[in-house]
């Protein structure tokens, strides 16, 4: 009777151990296998990078250094050179942000501290919006809509204004006082709506909802206390925002800039169709250009042997950029982050 | 205080109020612009034909081919994603608390979700289609396969950011309830964890889905495209936005128009989706309060 019992009572025990150390097993098991999802994550990463430098050797080997400070983009005589879309990349990016960066700004300024509550839903649903259109969406608006709007509207104007060669024939005073000014508002061909200043403004409206949205989420995490003690103090709304919100909100705002300032870096299709795919260098807006984006999806396809690898070496300048430059704005928003103590 | 620098101030502040309306009427003002042209030169150019033929009949034909591509591709895409994201995100949730591993793959997540798509169509193109022309004897080989892990490798970042977030909503209690009754680890996070964030991460697995089904550069040299119909994922194979950036560039205004009409139906897919994604992540925050 006894013995029966404690046996029961051992074999219930073995049965508990054996599936303790099953469930233990599985639990060790199961943690494995997720962490090796994660760490796919960065095997992306390390991926992209490292394969884009292994494919791109070649052209780094060949033209050393000289691939980046070198003009020339010439297939038919195998010549490799960065210097054109690296600046039509860094051209286009800088349009979007001088743009892009006011407004935005004005619209978080509108949606945390001017509209009345009932319309602050709708008109930041309606910006996000804008972030879910996708990007070959905007590259055919560009093209069909926006480039002829550029070539009709805003390009003449600024010819005659400020280029050494306007369409109406008069040269401005500006352009005669200081005539280093005409050198960033040349055309080659006046009628043209493509090129980096369209290519800029299409960016800055693709960017606009990621750096308004950041920093309107931003805007809502200064204390409501520090805004009231400086309107007690008779503060404006301006003087509040600009004196209280974004000194306190300054990191984390900068973090969204940049978060825009990554995705106009790599955009591809947006800006392929009204960039104008020309490797001339030229120092004005107004010229057609080409982004390092823009010459891969332009290129890629029917490219061999040297100018594919150089391809590939303009694909790791720019992941090595754009990861450069999301990196800081990822290190500045967490710094928000903190300050915030979550 | 002296009524110059009143006015002045007061001026200052009524010009800032201004810029702010304007700045937000040019941002609704583009959104509009773009919306309305899709749709208008979009609607007009809808036929019947548009969903039965296929683009090898160019100005006569349609753009079957490309949907069942984009469907085909979005969906591997998806199907490769999802299982991965959702462990990549339960592990940084739930099991990365003391490694420091955790936060640094969490950040480097958030690089990947912002990196440029065409460097990530690029890498696949050198761990997929380059390495299988080893299988094919020498011809390089695009397929819907690699164009299905390149949209994963898009996909996957949005549904790790997503799980992750969501499972760190879920209630503390809830853990230490279930692994008071002795629930192991996995099925703790497997039947309670994840089912109570479930709608969080459907939500992120539809974000992932638009934002796949927009994407063009990734596809150019993975899926790289067919004018023919095709249901074989081994096959190259079309897909809307890659057919869309093809009839872009074309010279003909009659392919142009075709262009546009598939540019109407993929925003009117990817606008339609995240609104259902919203729509049920509106109900999952109701659920958890």
């Amino acid at each position: 009777m006894h013995a029966t019992a404690s046996n029961v009572v051992s074999a219930e025990q073995s049965a508990e151990a054996a599936r303790n150390a099953k469930d233990s097993r599985n639990d060790v098991l199961f943690g494995w296998i997720l962490k090796a999802c994660a760490l796919l994550v960065l095997l992306a990463l390390v991926g992209a990078a490292a394969s884009t430098l292994w494919l791109g050797q070649d052209a780094f080997r060949t033209f050393g250094w000289g691939f980046l400070t070198s003009a020339t983009w010439d297939p038919s005589n195998d010549q490799y050179g960065a210097l054109v879309p690296v600046m039509g990349t860094v051209g286009t990016a800088m349009i979007a942000l001088v743009v892009a960066v006011p407004i935005s700004f004005g619209i978080a300024l509108f949606l945390t501290e001017i509209a009345p509550q009932w319309l602050r839903g709708p008109v930041s649903s309606a910006i996000e919006l804008l972030a879910g259109i996708p990007s070959i969406i905007y590259g055919m608006w560009g093209l069909f809509i926006f480039a002829p709007f550029v070539a009709e509207h805003i390009k003449p104007w600024l010819m005659n204004n400020f280029s050494a060669d306007p369409p109406d024939g008069k040269v401005s005073l500006l352009v005669v006082k200081l005539p280093w000014i005409a050198k960033f508002f040349s055309s080659e061909y006046a009628f043209f709506g493509a090129g980096v200043l369209t290519a800029g403004l299409v960016l800055a409206v693709m960017i606009i909802p990621f750096i308004s949205s950041v920093m309107r989420e931003v805007f809502q995490t200064v204390p409501t206390r520090l805004k009231e003690s400086a309107y007690a103090l008779g503060s404006s709304t301006w003087e509040v925002v600009w004196d209280i919100v974004v000194p306190y909100t300054r990191t984390a705002v900068i973090g969204g800039v940049f978060l825009g300032l990554g995705r106009a870096l790599g955009e591809t299709m947006a800006v392929a169709f009204v960039l104008g795919n020309t490797f001339k260098f030229s120092w004005s807006f107004l010229e057609t250009g080409s982004s390092i984006a823009s010459t891969i999806a332009n290129q890629f396809g029917e490219a061999q042997g040297l100018q594919k690898s150089a391809l590939m070496a303009l694909a790791f300048l720019l992941f090595v950029v754009t990861f450069i430059v999301l990196l800081i704005a990822r290190l500045m928003l967490r710094r928000m982050a903190t300050k915030e103590g979550r | 205080m002296s009524s110059a620098l009143y006015t002045s101030r007061r001026v200052k502040n009524v010009l800032a109020m201004i810029f702010s309306v304007i700045a937000t009427g040019i941002g609704l003002l583009f959104l509009a612009w773009i919306l309305w042209e899709t749709l208008s030169q979009g609607i007009s150019a809808l036929k019947p034909q548009l969903f039965t033929k296929i683009t090898a009949y160019r100005e006569e034909g349609g753009l079957a081919n490309a949907m069942v591509g984009s469907l085909i591709l979005n969906t591997l895409g998806i199907l490769i994603a999802t299982p991965i994201g959702v462990a990549a995100g339960t592990w940084l949730a739930e099991y990365s608390r003391r490694s420091r591993l955790g936060p640094t793959i969490r950040f480097l997540n958030d690089i990947l979700l912002s990196a440029p798509s065409i460097v990530l169509g690029l890498f696949v193109y050198t761990i997929v289609v380059l390495p299988s022309k080893y299988l094919t004897d020498g011809a390089v080989t695009f397929s819907g396969v690699a164009g299905g892990i390149a949209l994963a490798l898009i996909a996957l970042p949005v549904i790790v950011r997503t799980t992750d977030e969501m499972l760190r909503l879920v209630p503390g209690t809830l853990r230490e309830a279930a692994l008071s009754l002795g629930v192991p680890q996995w099925k703790l996070t497997l039947q309670i964890l994840v089912r109570s964030a479930r709608s969080g991460i459907v939500t992120g697995v539809l974000l992932a889905l638009a934002r796949i089904s927009g994407e063009t550069a990734p596809l150019l040299f993975t899926a790289f495209g067919n004018n023919f119909m095709t249901f074989n994922p081994l096959d190259k194979m079309p897909s809307l936005p890659q057919i869309i950036y093809e009839y872009t560039k074309d010279p003909s205004p009659d392919i142009n128009v075709l262009a546009w009409a598939g540019a109407f139906v993929l925003t009117m897919f990817v606008l339609a989706l995240s609104l259902i994604a919203r729509f049920v992540f509106s109900r999952s925050k109701v659920s958890h309060d």
